[in-house]
């Protein structure tokens, strides 16, 4: 598979692009957190008529056959704007939850809601601070789910829950309305200002059951983790755009400070970094398309993006000086969204780790 | 079958008979084949290797057939490159003539020096050299101070040039000259093509770090340079040299800096130190490891990917620093670990006590050291990032 963009993917990424820079730029962002809103339904309403997030279904479910490296451009698009929008829970996780693990039924009943965009997933799966799939004391007893999961993303906003449960010692993944009884969401504020929850499920009856494949949920753990290192590629580049921006426009000593070279070199390295981050993202989307094991590609992946990210939104900071430091400065909202994605589903030391142990050491 | 199912078949066909056994092995540091007018094979089959791939134009697939080379389009050579790894086949030959000079000889030459000195390179019948810096020019290259003065038919030379990779070796040279020494720095520099053993060419090597002597001071005295032996245009030689290291760059990615082949990383630690649990029992290292594994992964799915963009048609000139700066990091951050796992053996100079991979690990360890100097350094690959991609400016 090539890493260059075909003719459709080019058009779906310059679709995506225009779309979030215009529709949800980050002034979009920072009114939502001025107002104290975590969700946007019709941001997220057009993103589903956009095609988007049902995107990675067959067309006969109501998508389009795409592939996670299709998905991938746009959540990049999305990150670099750090709009927010249910195209990685729902498009991108839902979706591809479906895609990997639905029955031709479930595609059909699901993909209409996620294609109108009445159905808005959110995955429930760690149980505590840090992301920890052996973890799982929530368990499906006779169709209902019982336990608690902690920092659900978009957990609040979504109408469905995708939650990770033992089923008789095995791994299953039951969809609850989350409107069901038994179900209840509290919401937490975190640092990056968006959808949160804590969901406890007490005996609340599943509406349908995936059936994992052999790999239990890392399979699609792995979609999740590969979608967020998309985010990242966004995340970095807006960041590293701005920051570059502010190198050609600020002076002091009667210079622009884009001319001092202990800048510019740390410029030019952090794009280096963002260049051999970019393949390795690609890579993991590209992986999981071809339907091999994407296991290695994705933990590179994650962690390149989580080093390189966490460069690139610490200089950001640092090359705007005081002005970086203040709230009416948006490089406040690139790191703080950008740890968050970091700490989601396995930070850059548990993707080292996992590599390690595939690779025999 | 389409025609490049066919071209496949046909070429692994061929391969297949005509690639030696021992040439699919990992090849040591002395079977390195460089060709040139004396060659040196220390493994017989290296010499039939070479001939069955030159006898085809392969050692430069993409050149033309009418200098010798493979005539290939680019799709073909894929093919090529991918069966040739498919039996990892070792490069029949390593030449910068092939790497670097030919294509600008392709680019900028005349008709008459591409049919003398292209086909010499495809065979591997000659061995070029880089006459580049001088003592006090070296990431100035511009600043280059060796004197080409007109004599009628032909340049007069005179000056020094330093650090010329195996000049000693060599049997031509191609060499930046200045021809206009009013105008400003690079405006008056011109490319000379010329024959070591032309009078007035006196070569000393230079020992590195590693002991190795890859590299030499070269002295030139009244060297007579016929005219028909400049490549390009009088005074603008900078256009040239500035091409020749764009193909440099991409070629030392390309080749990661590898050389003959060394211990595994993994393995060599995990031997040395041992698994607990089936982690490797010194964590810190194992982290460093891994990070380092990654990198070259990340690294060599960078310049995959920068090949898919150019076939493309994409726009993929900035690769060649930023490549070329990784590259160079990821060499040195591999063999330092490397030397670390091994301890004290990652230390031994020579003798029985240490065993060959162990000694060519601390080799290797100290040469990766000139991976962010060679062919432009990390800070002067940095500075064309920040200008060429990022748009920032110089001081004013
Ligand atoms: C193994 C090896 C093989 C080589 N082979 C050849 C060859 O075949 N032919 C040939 O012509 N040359 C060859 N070279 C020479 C090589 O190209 C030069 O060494 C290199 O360009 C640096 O020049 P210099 O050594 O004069 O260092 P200097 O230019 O003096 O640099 C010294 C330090 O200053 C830094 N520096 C210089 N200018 C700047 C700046 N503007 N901004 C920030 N930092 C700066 C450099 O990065 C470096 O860290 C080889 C070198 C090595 C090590």
């Amino acid at each position: 598979m090539s890493f260059a963009l075909d003719e459709d993917l080019t058009l779906l990424k310059d679709t995506a692009d225009g779309f979030f820079s215009e529709r949800a730029p980050v002034s979009a962002f920072r009114a939502m957190r001025d107002a104290g809103a975590t969700f946007d339904e019709g941001l997220a309403g057009e993103i589903a008529a956009l095609g988007l997030t049902a995107a990675l279904l067959p067309e006969a479910a109501g998508g389009s056959g795409m592939g996670f490296r299709a998905v991938g451009l746009a959540l990049e698009a999305e990150g670099r704007t750090l709009a927010v929008s249910p195209l990685l829970q729902t498009g991108m996780i839902g979706a591809g939850a479906l895609k990997l693990f639905g029955t031709p039924d479930q595609q059909a009943h699901y993909g209409a809601g996620l294609a109108d965009g009445s159905i808005r997933f959110a995955l429930a799966i760690d149980e505590g601070p840090r992301h920890d799939p052996r973890r799982c004391e929530t368990v499906l007893v006779n169709g209902a789910v019982t336990g608690t999961k902690m920092f659900v993303q978009d957990g609040g906003s979504a109408t469905h829950l995708l939650v990770a449960a033992r089923d008789a010692g095995a791994d299953v993944l039951a969809v609850v309305p989350a409107d069901a009884s038994g179900v209840s969401r509290t919401a937490r504020t975190t640092v990056d200002h968006r959808d949160c929850a804590d969901v406890i499920f007490d005996v609340a009856v599943a509406e349908a059951i995936l059936p994992l494949g052999d790999d239990g949920l890392e399979g699609l753990l792995d979609v999740a983790r590969a979608g967020v290192a998309a985010q990242m590629l966004g995340v970095m580049g807006g960041a590293f755009d701005m920051t570059n921006d502010y190198l050609k426009t600020r002076t002091q000593f009667g210079q622009l400070i884009g001319s001092f070279q202990g800048l510019q070199h740390r410029a030019a390295a952090m794009l280096v970094e963002m260049e051999l981050t970019r393949s390795c993202v690609i890579a993991a989307l590209l992986a999981l398309d071809s339907g091999k094991d994407a296991r290695e590609a994705v933990s590179i992946a994650k962690a390149r993006a989580g080093d390189t990210l966490q460069l690139v939104t610490n200089e950001t900071i640092q090359f705007h000086g005081g002005i970086g430091m203040t709230d009416a400065h948006d490089s406040g909202f690139y790191i703080k969204r950008a740890r968050v994605l970091e700490a989601l589903y396995g930070n850059a030391a548990f993707h080292r780790d996992r590599y390690a142990r595939l690779n025999g050491y | 079958m389409s025609d490049l199912d066919a071209f496949r078949a046909e070429t692994r066909a061929w391969l297949e008979a005509n690639c030696p056994a021992s040439m699919r092995t990992p090849m040591p540091d002395r079977e390195v084949v460089w060709g040139g007018r004396n060659p040196h094979f220390s493994n017989p089959d290296s010499k039939v290797w070479l001939e069955a791939m030159a006898s085809r134009g392969w050692t430069a697939p993409l050149w033309p057939k009418a200098y010798g080379g493979g005539g290939l389009s680019n799709a073909q050579n894929a093919v090529l490159q991918d069966e040739l790894k498919r039996i990892k086949a070792r490069p029949a030959i390593l030449s910068f003539g092939i790497w670097m000079f030919g294509p600008v000889i392709l680019e900028y030459g005349t008709e008459e020096q591409k049919l003398t000195y292209l086909p010499d390179m495809v065979h591997g019948r000659t061995w070029w050299c880089q006459g580049y810096s001088e003592p006090g020019a070296g990431s100035d290259l511009a600043g280059l101070q060796t004197r080409a003065v007109d004599d009628g038919d032909a340049f007069i030379v005179n000056g020094q040039k330093v650090w010329t990779s195996y000049a000693n070796h060599a049997d031509w040279m191609l060499c930046l000259v200045r021809t206009n020494p009013d105008a400003p720095k690079h405006e008056g520099i011109s490319v000379l093509l010329f024959d070591m053993k032309t009078p007035g060419v006196e070569v000393r090597p230079i020992k590195l770090i590693s002991g190795a002597s890859p590299f030499c001071e070269t002295f030139l005295t009244d060297v007579r340079v016929p005219k028909p032996q400049m490549l390009g245009t009088l005074n603008k030689g900078w256009d040239v040299a500035k091409r020749i290291l764009q193909y440099e760059r991409t070629n030392i990615s390309a080749s990661g800096f590898g050389g003959g082949a060394g211990l595994e990383l993994v393995a060599a630690a995990k031997e040395q130190i041992g698994l607990v649990d089936g982690v490797l029992a010194d964590r810190d290292l194992r982290s460093r490891i891994t990070r380092q594994k990654m990198y070259e992964r990340a690294f060599n799915l960078s310049m995959k990917r920068a090949a898919d963009e150019a076939k493309a048609g994409g726009e993929v000139s900035h690769y060649a620093s930023v490549l070329k700066i990784a590259a160079a990091k990821l060499n040195q951050d591999k063999t330092e670990l490397m030397v670390e796992a091994l301890g004290m053996d990652g230390l031994g100079w020579e003798g029985d006590g240490y065993d060959a991979g162990a000694l060519k690990a601390t080799r290797d360890w100290l040469r990766a050291k000139a991976n962010s100097i060679e062919g432009g350094t990390s800070e002067v690959n940095l500075n064309i990032v920040a200008k060429r991609v990022l748009g920032l400016r110089d001081h004013q």
